[in-house]
């Protein structure tokens, strides 16, 4: 549905508060600036918790598309 | 009229205003209740995926949810063995702050937690490890209650301290918390 380019994808479906963020937050320190990467996560707390992270990490959400309880969040490294 | 005394001055005062605070959170945990040890983990894991260096101070009835169900303490007088034989061995033997029911209603929400795939507390701990959590365990607390540190689980960096310590740490954070 987006047609953003997408650099890694991350499947955190099933996976709990604090994991999704914990894990993105890792594995965004691997990428370089610029690059992108799509999680997936049925975590119910995750749309408030991607935002948050994003605001504090200086991380840009490019888009959130929900699919059912599934949400994939289009993260884009800054900084 | 010394504009550039005045100016040095100011800049020096917003040097402390600006470097006072560290994007660090502090917390004691001095619960051993599991609702309120996972909590903390929760938060202190969560804090360092929002950038935080993280600081935990374990004291009083917390104290014995590091300590390793496979380990021995040794050369413990009878109040200590006392200590040891009721408070919990470590983090699979803590138990709900309410509605533990004799065991029944901790065995439930573990039950219910590996269900909805929530991390477990000795994954939380494993977790908060590999993330770089600081842990500080309270020597007075292990002092009083006899613990030893040959008991106490594998963590990386896990440092016996005095209050100071932990205030001093607490001192220069953004978020201080109480668990």
């Amino acid at each position: 549905m987006s047609d953003i380019t997408v650099d890694v994808n991350m499947d955190l479906k099933g996976l709990a508060c604090p994991l999704p963020v914990v894990k993105v937050s890792q594995q965004i320190k691997k990428m370089d600036v610029g690059q992108v990467l799509v999680a997936e996560t049925t975590d119910p707390g995750a749309h408030s918790d991607f935002p948050a992270w994003a605001k504090s990490s200086g991380n840009e959400i490019l888009d959130t598309v929900k699919e059912g309880n599934v949400s994939k969040f289009y993260i884009k490294k800054v900084k | 009229m010394d504009v550039e005394k005045t100016l040095q001055s100011i800049q020096e005062q917003m040097a402390d205003v600006v470097d006072a605070r560290k994007d660090k959170l502090s917390m004691v945990v001095f619960s051993g209740d599991l609702d309120k040890l996972l909590a903390a983990f929760i938060i202190a894991t969560g804090a360092v995926a929002m950038g935080l260096e993280v600081v935990m101070f374990f004291t009083f009835w917390a104290t014995p949810a590091l300590r390793d169900k496979k380990k021995k303490g040794k050369g413990k007088d009878i109040f200590a063995k006392m200590f040891g034989f009721m408070l919990p061995k470590g983090p699979s033997k803590v138990t709900l702050s309410q509605m533990n029911m004799g065991g029944m209603g901790t065995a439930m929400m573990k039950k219910i937690m590996k269900k909805k795939n929530v991390s477990s507390l000795e994954e939380m701990i494993e977790l908060a490890g590999e993330l770089g959590v600081r842990i500080f365990i309270c020597e007075m607390s292990m002092d009083l209650m006899g613990f030893t540190r040959d008991e106490i689980i594998d963590y990386p960096g896990l440092e016996s301290v005095g209050v100071a310590s932990f205030l001093a740490e607490a001192g220069d954070s953004k978020i201080q918390l109480f668990i």
